[in-house]
């Protein structure tokens, strides 16, 4: 391996260990959020895209992202917002599906265009995985997140909801 | 660019953000009030949209069209040089008006980010994209609780049709025609207010059908115009006041 390649393999470490403040399970690159990552005489690069466009995290995310690739990597960072990109729901991994499930959230049906509709009913539960459930409201507790009520086991969940 | 398409895109631009600044706030004043707990979460996380997609469109003026820092721009502004809708400005009323006026709003600005889709300054068609998605959880939102208060007949219907009753008119007003409507059709920016009246109407017709309500006559209607030209009601200055109230204590504080 070239010794850019053995740096570029070392920032993809770095930001596996840049979480989600709101979701600590997920890392950025689980999310999707990450565009790009280059060497730029030295400095690493790193192209983003924020989940929802009004955010709140966004900025402690970029911060973090920062702190940490330097930390890791000893490198200056640049972190800037890729606008060519539009972040959506079929961007998370499925790894990232599968934490949020075991996290007890559920995760965004694939997202095929008509995303509001195809969450009315049948959000598969994260707790009893039973499909007999109904939306309680398309807003949670954060902007990502949809409350859903199972009516075979009585509770009521979130659920990171699929957006185009 | 011409200096006077980049006037009237930032003039665009300005008044949608203007738009979603204003009614955002509005929304963020149910905090701690809603009904029931889920619209209580409901209309501040709309709020929170509202005010993150301004934040996104004042940022394009200062990236690409020379304009101020948002912050600075959105907090010490004079009310006459706001150019947000009337309907926006009204205090949020009763939980009917304020879900009558989240109805007939977001789908007008659904139409009119449908239409951005095809925009020719990029940075917008972009933002557009982004918004687009997100916007649709605000109208099935809308949407449902308008169609459940309906359908359930008696005070709730009565009360749905009084609130379209009053918000009609006001509503209209997001439509006021801009100047420079036709440069910025023929730039291909987007349709101009007009056509966007007309796909708005042709969108909500059809769910107060479903809820049984009576559209009041468009042709009848004089729609309250005003606000893109910096006339305002007399609730957008104390609305201003509170709002920028933290930043104007020290402008320069870096938050």
């Amino acid at each position: 391996m070239t010794t850019t390649q053995n740096i570029t393999a070392a920032i993809y470490n770095a930001l596996e260990q840049v979480m989600d403040p709101e979701i600590p399970v997920l890392n950025v690159l689980e999310l999707g959020m990450i565009t790009g990552v280059a060497l730029d005489n030295g400095t690493a690069c790193i192209k983003m895209i924020p989940t929802f466009a009004a955010c709140p995290a966004i900025s402690v995310i970029q911060q973090n992202i920062r702190t940490t690739v330097h930390k890791l990597t000893g490198l200056p960072v640049r972190v800037s917002i890729d606008h060519d990109v539009q972040w959506n729901s079929n961007r998370l991994t499925e790894t990232a599906k599968q934490k949020l499930r075991d996290f007890g959230i559920a995760a965004p049906q694939k997202n095929t265009g008509s995303a509001p509709e195809e969450i009315m009913l049948n959000t598969p539960c994260p707790h009893c995985h039973s499909e007999n459930t109904y939306l309680r409201s398309p807003f949670g507790s954060a902007l990502c997140r949809a409350i859903h009520y199972c009516k075979d086991c009585g509770m009521v969940f979130e659920q990171f909801k699929p957006v185009e | 660019m011409q200096a006077s398409l980049q006037k009237a895109i930032a003039a665009l631009i300005t008044k949608m953000a203007d738009d979603e600044l204003i009614l955002g706030h509005r929304n963020s004043e149910w905090t701690g009030l809603g009904p029931v707990m889920e619209e209580d979460i409901a209309f501040s996380s709309m709020a929170q949209d509202k005010i993150g997609h301004a934040w996104a469109l004042y940022r394009i003026l200062q990236e690409h069209l020379g304009g101020e820092d948002p912050d600075t721009f959105a907090f010490m502004r004079a009310a006459a040089d706001f150019t947000c809708c009337h309907l926006v400005e009204m205090p949020i009323g009763t939980y009917d008006f304020s879900l009558m006026r989240h109805f007939l709003f977001d789908h007008a600005e659904a139409v009119r980010y449908e239409s951005l889709q095809q925009c020719s300054f990029l940075p917008l068609q972009q933002l557009g994209k982004k918004v687009k998605g997100e916007l649709k959880y605000h109208t099935l939102h809308a949407n449902a609780w308008l169609l459940q208060l309906c359908k359930g007949g008696g005070e709730g219907h009565r009360r749905m049709q009084a609130a379209l009753d009053n918000c009609f008119a006001l509503a209209c007003g997001i439509f006021e025609p801009g100047t420079d409507d036709d440069l910025l059709a023929d730039a291909g920016i987007y349709p101009g207010e007009q056509a966007l009246y007309e796909k708005w109407l042709n969108t909500i017709y059809p769910v107060l059908v479903k809820a049984s309500l009576n559209l009041p006559d468009p042709a009848a209607v004089a729609p309250q115009y005003g606000g893109r030209y910096g006339k305002h009601t007399t609730y957008l200055q104390p609305l201003l006041e509170e709002m920028g109230e933290v930043f104007r204590l020290d402008p320069g504080a870096s938050w």
